[in-house]
């Protein structure tokens, strides 16, 4: 933006606007095409150590009473090949795939938040080299991929190890959130003019469940990480039974957060499957509707199923037949896609090649190992194979089946558009037979293993129970799957540099991604067109070459501007248009300063780790502050463009949509929240409460009335400035400001006042949680109202631009939500039942 | 049930094989269309459907027969069993008999197992007589095991329980009626 050179060309204008600087500069890379690559190819190193890891327990099982690892370095060994798999290279890969394609889909330039995808793959990147390095040091995470308590808390883990798992991922799950957002929003508000919800690409409804299921799923994890690292290293007694804790706790939260996760695996794959199918058919997906609506019911269902992972903790009969009926149901949408896809295939003319051969791979695997799922979710059954080889088998199936083999039919499919070349068939068929013969030659014999009664995660076994034979081929197995994908690693390396060059759209798909140059330029499209159909390239064929000549929209770019096209939610009619961000190292600055936290948090220097807060809050302040009309975003000028308008004129842009779709993780946290503290009050053995709270009742409603007028008198004046009435803004906002200060200190007060055993109690460990809750809000509403204030005064927040008020509205709504269901829950609840229950 | 799913896994292979091998024939979208109805509502709600009756059919009584209720003649004999890292103790309160790592259980006859820990998670399993249950903290959960014939049964920890996991096992000796109770006088005499 700082770039002024005029040209008539609007290519190279647009080019100017939105290069990414070459050296050092491309740190500071905002560009979701070279975020979306980065995020994979990350993906993929992670994916080879977690390969190899596997290799070695592969190794070290092949034969009975083997000693090649011993029992630490084996249990180091598949916590961390669980951990690498599930939260270092499948969701983050998928998550790339993603962030590269849908504004490609939806006809956009970018994700409406680039610098947010910045920092979600610094904080990737820093998280997952964080939890490597522990490999490296000897002192990885010991206690399995799903960290049960007791086995991970201090007094059974003692060192570092499981430190690292919850620091680590809690950091990674930053950047999981920080998708789950930015790609709802995308989805919801940045599609092209025209591109109603009925039109969008499947991928773009799979993508948005996805997202969706983020924001819902992760909160779960995130706090229970929060949890147990509070008990692990300050003594407050969320999971231990003595101190009124109960460990069956940590597993609802974790099974609420790991079921959906295995969803959100695998519907991105999925739509992998029904994009590719329909090219490849040459005829659209049958039945539209149909899968759209078992996308959706997927999403539901599968957070009503986490229960069917604990059917051996001896939870009632009602509940676990509940859960498994739930279990079988979810079944019904995956067969309705299975359905579609064959149906599809049934009525269209077929082409056979590389992408399909993988997606024929998926479907033998996924519908095996789908199969194996219903007979788990019989709750009899279950009690005999959970936790043994069977269920090993299950879930490789599952996992590998229903999400590695449509990555890699993906990635033949989209590396034309990568490089710009046509994978071959000479290196790929190889490589994919090896690749299904040794999966199955590992995995299907495990089945059987496991009903001989192997559990899982033993380091040896005796010889002679008769394993033996099964577990050397499936040894075998695993290196033949290994060969295979070194092979794809070849053919893929190779095919950069002697792949025949690709036409545009060489497979003649009907998505928008492919009416771009190949590889992409950062802006994607030199013009934006007006999409009425779900096939735009099959329906207009020459769509790429007027896009590229610039006879659609947003050609112009002499203002200097990063824009896209704000649309509909529902409609897709445009109603702003979106100015973005340009290249920024705020992401990187602020992630580097939450990887001091994390690393202070391990070495426990928590001086330091204060320090990297401050920097990281510094820095996203900062980041804000480069918002709305501050002279590095979009400055107000004489010819700005008013029909549309650009969306920080407007009082509702894609930054409310965003603090709308934050707040509700952060609602869910906090429900979660909520479910322990009921959880614990009614089902932990030895919980108990004083009879009266050691929190102050007055105090705190005194709090909560200052809290009730701030936010008030904030909706007032909000709601006048969006009428038009900006008198006295400044002045107004300075003192809710002091109020809001007010209600803070008074808070703060409460909370140091109240005598809270937390090391003795649950009880009052919980207590504390939600009033360091209560407090971080009110600092962060308060500390923003601030910020606000300043820039009213400098002219950038008014009645013509009244935006960014708006966008802080919900906050201080769900702030005040939070303090009063806190206390009626946290306080007055108690009162009336009576303490001890 | 293994018998369905690989006719259903095979079905549905060959379906899909055919399907892409099959020249298409242009269909005109009314045909199409229900084409693809059959198509959804049979293989995506009715086959799924009437499968999960079959097994909650199956599965239910299955698993009713499983629970702890009391049995129909006579009574369950009751043992306690308390894991630790990593072995397992064995308590018959009735008999006050004490044991490590070993049960004796009476064939044909109903045992219910109470199981507890005193550190961290295991899981309790005896695969050829029940399946499993989880030993927990602060919690006591029970198992209903019924050996249909006398002889010695391998028993392991199958919830992941740190180093000694692997190694945490133990036997269950089952008895006919006449050697259990020999059993148990002299193992309460050694007490």
């Amino acid at each position: 933006m700082t770039d002024s050179t005029r040209t008539d060309n609007p290519a190279e204008r647009l080019g100017q606007v939105w290069r990414n600087p070459p050296g050092l500069g491309a740190l500071s890379v905002v560009s979701h095409s070279s975020l979306g690559l980065r995020f994979m190819v990350t993906g993929a190193f992670f994916f080879l150590v977690g390969g190899l890891l596997a290799m070695l327990i592969r190794t070290q099982l092949a034969l009975p009473a083997q000693t090649i690892l011993s029992a630490e370095v084996y249990n180091q060994f598949f916590t961390m090949h669980g951990t690498v798999m599930m939260f270092l290279f499948a969701i983050p890969t998928l998550e790339g795939m993603a962030i590269y394609l849908i504004p490609k889909m939806i006809g956009a330039r970018d994700l409406v938040f680039p610098r947010i995808t910045s920092l979600g793959y610094y904080c990737y990147l820093f998280g997952g080299l964080i939890i490597l390095s522990s490999l490296f040091l000897g002192i990885a995470p010991d206690s399995g991929w799903f960290m049960y308590t007791p086995l991970s808390s201090q007094q059974f883990s003692p060192g570092p190890g499981s430190d690292f798992w919850l620091v680590g991922i809690t950091f990674v799950e930053i950047s999981a959130m920080a998708a789950g957002i930015e790609l709802t929003v995308s989805i919801l508000r940045a599609r092209a003019p025209g591109m109603s919800l009925r039109h969008m690409p499947l991928f773009a409804w799979y993508i948005l469940a996805t997202a969706l299921m983020i924001v819902f799923g992760f909160p779960p994890l995130i706090l229970a990480s929060i949890l147990l690292e509070l008990e692990r290293a300050a003594g407050m007694p969320f999971f231990d039974v003595a101190g009124g804790g109960d460990p069956i706790l940590w597993q609802h939260l974790f099974w609420l957060f790991g079921h959906p996760e295995v969803y959100i695996i695998f519907l991105p794959a999925a739509g992998i499957v029904s994009t590719l199918i329909p090219v490849f058919a040459r005829r659209p997906l049958v039945g539209y509707r149909w899968v759209v609506l078992s996308i959706i019911t997927t999403g539901f269902i599968s957070f009503g199923l986490w229960v069917h992972h604990m059917f051996t903790v001896g939870i009632p009969q009602l509940a676990q037949a509940f859960f498994s009926m739930a279990s079988m149901v979810v079944a019904v949408p995956t067969a309705i896609q299975t359905f579609a896809w064959l149906a599809t295939l049934w009525t269209g003319r077929v082409t056979w090649n590389l992408p399909m051969l993988w997606i024929l791979g998926f479907l033998i695997v996924f519908v095996a190992g789908g199969l194996t799922g219903v007979m788990l979710a019989l709750v009899p059954f279950n009690w005999q194979v959970h936790d043994t080889h069977f269920v090993v088998a299950h879930l490789h199936y599952v996992l590998v089946g229903g999400m590695f083999f449509p990555l890699i039919a993906g990635l033949y499919y989209w590396l034309p558009h990568l490089s710009g070349r046509m994978p071959s068939e000479r290196l790929g068929k190889p490589g994919f037979w090896l690749t299904f013969i040794g999966f199955n030659a590992t995995f299907l014999l495990m089945h059987l293993t496991g009903l001989l009664g192997m559990p899982r995660r033993v380091y040896t076994y005796e010889a002679g129970v008769g394993w033996d034979w099964l577990n050397l081929l499936s040894s075998v197995g695993s290196f033949i799957m290994a060969a295979g994908i070194a092979l794809i690693i070849l053919d893929v390396a190779l095919h950069f540099r002697f792949g025949r060059k690709a036409p545009r759209n060489p497979w003649q798909a009907d998505t928008l991604e492919w009416a771009t140059d190949t590889p992409a330029a950062p802006y994607n499209f030199i013009s934006l067109p007006d999409v009425q159909t779900r096939h735009p390239l099959w329906d207009h064929p020459d769509l790429p070459e007027s896009m590229a000549a610039g006879k659609h929209g947003l050609a112009q770019a002499n203002h200097g501007r990063r824009e896209t096209y704000g649309s509909d939610a529902i409609t897709g009619r445009i109603r702003d248009v979106i100015h973005l961000p340009g290249n920024s190292w705020l992401p990187l600055f602020a992630s580097l300063c939450l990887a001091v936290v994390c690393i202070s948090l391990l070495v426990r220097l928590y001086p330091v780790a204060l320090l990297g807060v401050l920097g990281a809050a510094v820095f996203l302040l900062r980041w804000g502050w480069e918002n709305g009309a501050h002279p590095k975003a979009a400055p107000v000028c004489a010819d700005e463009p008013s029909q549309p308008p650009l969306h920080s004129r407007t009082c509702d842009g894609p930054g409310r949509w965003g603090m709308v779709v934050t707040l509700l993780a952060n609602g869910t946290l906090y429900l979660c929240l909520l479910f322990g503290w009921f959880y614990l009050w009614t089902a932990s053995p030895h919980w108990s409460a004083p009879q009266v709270s050691p929190v102050s009742l007055t105090v705190m409603v005194l709090a909560g009335l200052l809290l009730t007028g701030v936010v008030a008198t904030y909706y007032r004046i909000v709601h006048r400035l969006t009428a038009g009435d900006d008198a006295g803004l400044g002045p107004r906002l300075w003192g809710l400001t002091a109020l809001g200060a007010a209600h803070w200190v008074v808070l703060l007060y409460a909370t140091l006042s109240a005598p809270l055993a937390v090391t003795e109690q649950s009880h009052d460990a919980m207590l504390l949680v939600m009033l360091m809750y209560l407090l971080f809000h009110g600092l962060v509403a308060t500390i923003l109202t601030a910020l606000q204030a300043w820039r009213v005064r400098l002219g950038w927040v008014n009645r013509a631009l009244p935006y960014e008020p708006v966008v802080l509205r919900p906050f201080w709504g769900y702030t005040l939500g939070i303090y009063w269901l806190s206390v009626v829950v946290f306080l007055l609840v108690p009162l009336t039942w009576g303490g001890a229950a | 049930m293994f018998l369905v799913a690989v006719i259903v896994m095979i079905g549905v292979f060959g379906l899909w094989i055919h399907a892409m091998n099959r020249a298409g024939d242009d269909e005109d979208d009314a045909r199409a269309e229900r084409l693809q109805n059959r198509w959804i509502i049979g293989g995506g709600l009715v086959l799924p459907l009437t499968s999960m009756a079959a097994l909650l059919a199956f599965g239910i009584p299955a698993g009713h027969s499983m629970l702890p209720l009391p049995p129909e003649d006579g009574v369950a004999l009751d043992i306690e069993v308390t894991a630790h890292q990593w072995h397992w103790d064995v308590y018959y309160p009735e008999q006050g008999i004490r044991l490590h790592n070993e049960l004796h259980i009476p064939a044909n006859t109903p045992v219910d197992i109470y199981v507890t820990s005193s550190d961290v998670i295991h899981s309790f399993w005896v695969p050829r007589l029940a399946g499993k249950i989880d030993a927990i903290p602060g919690h006591t959960s029970v198992l209903r095991l019924e050996a249909d014939e006398p002889g010695d049964y391998r028993g392991q920890c199958a919830e992941f329980c740190g180093r000694g996991h692997a190694h945490m096992q133990f036997r269950v000796s089952a008895h006919s009626k006449t050697d259990f109770e020999t059993w148990q006088r002299e193992a309460s005499r050694n007490d």
